[in-house]
């Protein structure tokens, strides 16, 4: 007792205690929220890789998100999110915000690959939430691209596209194009819906399910397509433009050829 | 019949000429070589947009056809177990999986679907383009104003052609294409419901629209192209066709090639041509990916879902009508009638048909509109350049870009991501421009047009700035002109510019109401006109260039020395 | 009749008559013809004659490649093979047809003579000929007797009327008349919500705030008419928190603990409404924009849609899964004029 009472004085004492207040809201919310996360709140993040986090946190995340991510006007709490949310939002460079807009957008990662995982250790400790998929079930060879693909049109296409080439959402919000995008962040965007996206837990589409949708859409993009350029996928409206500008470009060149003197 | 008349029938030499005279004195070829043979064909590189189409079109005849060999029309479901690994085993329609074959499992096939669907593009498109080239020369007038009238039909087959061609295929693009049409046709009051059921042989999505569009599609619609390309080609042989004003072209001759042989060669060598362009599109572009889009099913939607190019205009009609004003104003409204209620849904309708309604009368309507604001009811062989007819080739831009407003529409979606700007900002946008841009492209485009001609009529008076600065001996520099030669001076000023025709009263001193409104109208044609250069005017403009140039020289003598 | 001698090409006026003084320029006639290099310089003839050769063998190069990516590339079900054989089919094509195309039009337009040649216009209907057909037409009418009988014209005209409304009515069965199926739908008191496109029923513990779920009626995958009855019975299951839902008297209950159930089907013309925001709870219709608000019973808050979506009433069954609690209210998707 002795040796607690010195100790707080100590300049992480306050923090200690908040952490613990925290990590006891977190474990409450958890609790009280739906039983079907339940399976991804194991977290295997020693307290170092927590602690090294919250310094990441405090110094880059906590201006919007709030000491201890209990959110804040400009941003949401974090608690409860997952550290599936976080490798996703910053491991894809949409946090930290370089401004205010529509929605974050996808840019240049601002962080190593370690200190990702420690902020996702730390966001995780907050409260329970989606873990980091394991490398076996994102692993695109292992699913079946066709029944992905039938899952892919009734879930996914009417915001990104049936080819996965992205499409518009209200008020300059936008569902972005899928190619390029690594097997995990897809498979963490679908149990976390990060922004506007809606959140597809293990109840709606089971990890198998997400595998299949993740084994199609890396099917398609690495098969490319099978009719030359593919215009960006965009549909008729690329197709329009190109006959008009291309197509109808090189006729009347060849029609001016045609009707000209030869010299 | 016989050659008893003739003192000494003829006797071919050589074998081809055996075989030549037989035919020939069967079906008398001869009389069809004295007419066409040497048949004068005028030559502009815009005249040529007729023939595109006519070639897109044995294109698509030709590639057609192949693909009717493989293709069925049926909407029964199959398990699709072809070579797409990426649809293996799903549920479709044998229609959808027939053109999965087509594109995956026959050698040739893709390649076939592909320019199929490219000629197609460029069918319409040439289509559209030859009548605009119509439109904006004048070429409608007297006396071919029927032939006007069968190609606004041709464009409007075309369209149909296209669009039941679109949907063949049963994927998810063109089966969302039809669930719109089903919508459309349902608004259509009272027998919306029944046209419905009807096209579609019950509820929609049924089992027999593919059928019967495909019927459409193959045989009825493609044999009255036929028949009407027959139509347009016969009348404009009778015709002969128009030409641009220029020295040696008149109103009453035809200046040109012979058919036999430059004429002959150029257009059949385009037909090559075209046919090799559209080749290579083909086997460097995806058109239309089916497999993108999977079987067509009720509940998925793809984001960025258009119909081809020529229907898109009406999309984008639907996409700009608002439902809704405000809090409680809506454009569908319910008709109490003694019998019940009935719903009229005028925010469908109206973008439906208005627009539609607005090109396609004007359309057909035209040859006669501007005989009755002109009042000129002689023959014209000779185009107008669109510059001398300012206020037509201002409607005609005015209406291009009414049409580009809502094609652009149709796309709203993919300009919001692709500009990075919000998708309801640019339906606002475009709103607004479908009403004003067309008064603005009309306003500008007119203005350009006048420009151009003044521009001429400067040319003509003065000839070409040759950009040579010269000081005349009391110390004013001026620029020298050349004059141009009669033959380039008399494109510039070969046109007629009509003027306003001011309403007369009649016999009581009565002016009849029509011919106010038709007074009326004449001003706003013909108000703003410029005169083609007179040679009189010339003549009185040469006495200050002689002094210029004179000037000029003296100068060049001087600084010579 | 007085405006047919305005119609021959003769009376224009673009050309001047020589003779009066001219108030527009007189045609100067066709330029003189300028000779081409190839009619000046046998070399220049020569190199054309070459080059139009060289044109056309590059056809006969074209159409072997064409063969060669016919027979020589195997398909493997592989795209990269698939996209070779159509790239070589395509290119073959191409060269061949541009060979002839462009090698055709070169000779035209270098080697073959490139005077241009005047020909006249002719009336297209002399008034000889209109006078001719007159008297013919005249007799033929006068020969059949047409004018002379007219109880034979007009029972002519009365069956040439009426001949053509079989071909018309044979068309009646080419559908069944509405009825009552555009108010109907599969779903009724205790059918499942199912997930679409397995058909495995839903728990309201499995829906989570921020999530949707695509759904068809249980038993849908198995019924006759399956994609009709999708079509009119697919719907979309979002949860939100019950405090942002604000049911209007009367639809307090078709909500499950801030679990509700839309029509899928756009009240404009009918597209698949399903694209949700979770954030914002607007649906959007990726055909023609139109945008419904959750929170306000989804009315229609953008667009050209003119009605909030159907609401499907749901609650939940014994055990614990969700079924409707009746048909949907009103008729689903576009409106129709007898919907009232």
């Amino acid at each position: 007792m002795k040796a607690l009472s010195q100790r707080r004085r100590h300049p992480l004492a306050a923090l200690a205690l908040l952490l613990m207040a925290l990590l006891f809201t977190g474990s409450l919310y958890a609790a009280a929220s739906s039983a079907n996360q339940a399976q991804a709140q194991t977290t295997t993040a020693s307290e170092d890789e927590v602690e090294e986090g919250n310094k990441l946190f405090v110094a880059n995340c906590a201006s919007c998100h709030g000491i201890g991510a209990t959110g804040s006007d400009a941003a949401p709490s974090l608690v409860g999110v997952g550290a599936a949310s976080v490798d996703f939002q910053v491991g894809t460079g949409r946090m930290p915000m370089q401004m205010d807009g529509p929605q974050a957008q996808a840019k240049p990662v601002q962080f190593t690959d370690e200190q990702v995982g420690q902020l996702a250790a730390y966001v995780a400790s907050l409260g329970a939430g989606p873990a980091i998929p394991s490398e076996e079930i994102t692993d695109a060879s292992q699913g079946d691209p066709a029944h992905g693909g039938e899952l892919f049109r009734v879930n996914c296409a009417m915001c990104h596209n049936a080819a996965a080439a992205g499409g518009a959402l209200t008020r300059g919000k936008y569902a972005p194009g899928l190619a390029d995008v690594s097997e995990k962040h897809i498979y963490e965007a679908m149990v976390t819906g990060p922004q506007n996206m809606p959140v597809f837990n293990d109840a709606n589409v089971t990890p198998e399910d997400k595998q299949d949708i993740i084994a199609f859409l890396k099917t398609i993009e690495e098969q490319g397509s099978p009719g030359g350029a593919d215009l960006g996928s965009l549909g008729p409206v690329s197709e329009g433009l190109f006959i008009w500008v291309a197509g109808l470009g090189v006729i009347i060149a060849f029609t001016v050829w045609l009707t000209s003197r030869s010299s | 019949m016989s050659s008893t008349t003739a003192a000494k029938p003829y006797v071919p030499k050589t074998r081809v000429g055996k075989v030549t005279d037989y035919v020939d004195s069967r079906v008398g070829g001869s009389g069809i070589v004295k007419e066409f043979g040497r048949k004068i064909f005028p030559d502009h590189w815009t005249f040529m947009f007729g023939e595109v189409a006519l070639y897109t079109f044995v294109i698509l005849l030709i590639s057609g056809t192949f693909l009717t060999f493989f293709y069925d029309p049926s909407m029964a479901e199959t398990n699709y177990d072809g070579s797409y690994l990426p649809l293996r085993g799903v549920e479709m329609s044998v229609a959808y999986a027939s053109s999965l074959d087509i594109s995956f499992d026959i050698r040739g096939g893709l390649f076939m679907r592909q320019i199929h669907h490219w000629a197609a593009l460029l069918f319409v498109a040439s289509v559209a383009v030859h009548m605009l080239r119509v439109f904006f020369t004048g070429a409608f007038r007297r006396p071919r104003e029927f032939n006007w009238v069968v190609g606004c039909v041709l464009l409007i087959l075309s369209l149909a052609a296209g669009f039941t061609g679109y949907s063949l295929p049963d994927d998810l693009l063109s089966g969302n294409g039809l669930r719109i049409i089903d919508g459309v046709m349902k608004a259509i009051p009272v027998v919306g419901t029944y046209l419905s059921f009807f096209l579609f042989g019950g509820e929609f999505p049924g089992t027999m629209i593919i059928g019967r569009l495909y019927v459409l599609h193959i045989l009825l619609i493609p044999a009255v192209i036929l028949l009407l390309i027959g139509i347009h080609l016969f009348m404009v042989v009778l015709h002969k066709h128009s030409q641009f004003p220029g020295p040696g072209r008149t109103n009453t001759n035809v200046v040109g090639y012979p058919v036999g042989p430059v004429y002959a060669a150029k257009a059949g060598g385009f037909f090559f041509i075209v046919f090799g362009v559209l080749a290579a599109i083909a086997a460097a572009f995806t058109i239309n990916p089916i497999w993108n889009y999977g079987p067509y099913d009720p509940s998925p939607v793809s984001a960025g879902t258009q119909p081809d190019w020529y229907i898109g205009w009406v999309d984008g009609a639907l996409r700009l009508m608002p439902g809704t004003l405000g809090d409680n104003f809506t454009f569908e409204f319910l008709l109490p009638f003694p019998w019940g209620v009935n719903t009229l849904s005028l925010n469908v309708l109206i973008p439906a048909l208005v627009p539609a309604m607005i090109v396609f009368t004007a359309m057909f309507a035209w040859p006669w509109i501007e005989a009755w604001v002109t009042k000129d009811k002689r023959e014209h062989h000779l185009l107008n350049r669109p510059r001398n007819a300012p206020t037509r080739t201002a409607i005609g831009v005015a209406g291009v870009t009414f049409y580009c407003v809502m094609w652009a529409a149709a796309s709203s979606d993919l300009i919001a991501t692709h500009f990075m700007v919000s998708l309801n900002d640019v339906t606002y946008w475009l709103r607004f421009l479908v009403i004003f841009g067309p008064i603005a492209a009309f306003m500008v485009s007119r203005r350009i047009s006048l420009a151009l001609q003044r521009k001429d009529r400067e040319i003509a008076l003065h000839g070409r700035e040759t950009g040579r600065i010269v000081r005349l001996p009391h110390g004013e520099f001026i620029e020298v002109h050349e004059q141009v030669d009669d033959y380039s001076r008399y494109k510039l000023v070969a046109f007629e510019s009509p003027e306003v025709m001011v309403p007369k009263p009649d016999a009581d001193g009565k002016v009849s109401r029509l011919d106010k409104v038709h007074g009326r109208v004449s001003r706003f044609f013909f108000e703003d006109r410029v005169a083609p250069v007179t040679p009189r005017e010339i003549e009185a403009s040469h006495g200050d260039h002689h002094e210029e140039v004179a000037g000029a020289k003296d100068r060049e003598a001087i600084t010579s020395r | 009749m007085a405006d047919s001698s305005h119609g021959a090409p003769g009376s224009s006026v673009t050309v001047a008559t020589p003779g009066r003084t001219p108030e527009q320029f007189e045609n100067p006639g066709l330029p003189p013809h300028r000779p081409r290099l190839a009619d000046r310089d046998p070399r220049a003839e020569k190199r054309a004659e070459r080059q139009v050769a060289l044109l056309f063998f590059i056809s006969i190069l074209g159409t072997l490649l064409f063969f060669a990516g016919y027979f020589f590339v195997e398909l493997d079900q592989t795209i990269a093979r698939l996209r070779l054989q159509n790239l070589l089919l395509g290119l073959g094509t191409a060269f061949a047809m541009l060979g002839i195309g462009v090698g055709i039009v070169h000779w035209a337009k270098t080697l073959m003579p490139d005077h241009e040649v005047t020909e006249s216009r002719h009336e297209i209907r002399p008034e000889q000929d209109r006078r001719d057909a007159e008297k013919i037409v005249n007799d033929i009418l006068d020969e059949s007797g047409i004018k002379r009988r007219p109880l034979i014209r007009n029972t002519l005209l009365g069956a040439a009327l009426l001949a053509p409304l079989p071909a018309i009515a044979i068309f009646r069965d080419l559908g069944p008349l509405p009825g009552d199926v555009l108010r109907q739908t599969m779903w009724d008191t205790g059918v499942r919500l199912t997930r679409d496109p397995s058909g495995t029923p839903i728990r309201a513990s499995d829906v989570t705030i921020g999530s949707a779920f695509h759904v068809i009626p249980e038993g849908l995958n198995e019924a006759e008419h399956k994609l009709e009855e999708k079509a009119k019975a697919v719907v979309l299951l979002m949860r939100l928190d019950p405090e942002e839902l604000n049911p209007s008297p009367g639809r307090e209950d078709w909500a499950y603990d801030g679990i509700v159930a839309y029509s899928k089907i756009c009240t404009h013309v009918g597209c698949p409404v399903a694209l949700y925001e979770q954030q914002t709870h607007h649906l959007l219709c990726p055909c023609h924009q139109s945008t419904f608000d959750l929170e306000q019973e989804c009315k229609v808050i953008f667009g050209p849609a003119a009605r909030p979506l159907p609401q499907l009433p749901i609650e939940v069954d014994s055990e614990g899964y969700l079924v409707a609690s009746s048909d949907f209210q009103e008729p689903v998707g576009p409106s129709f004029w007898e919907r009232g």
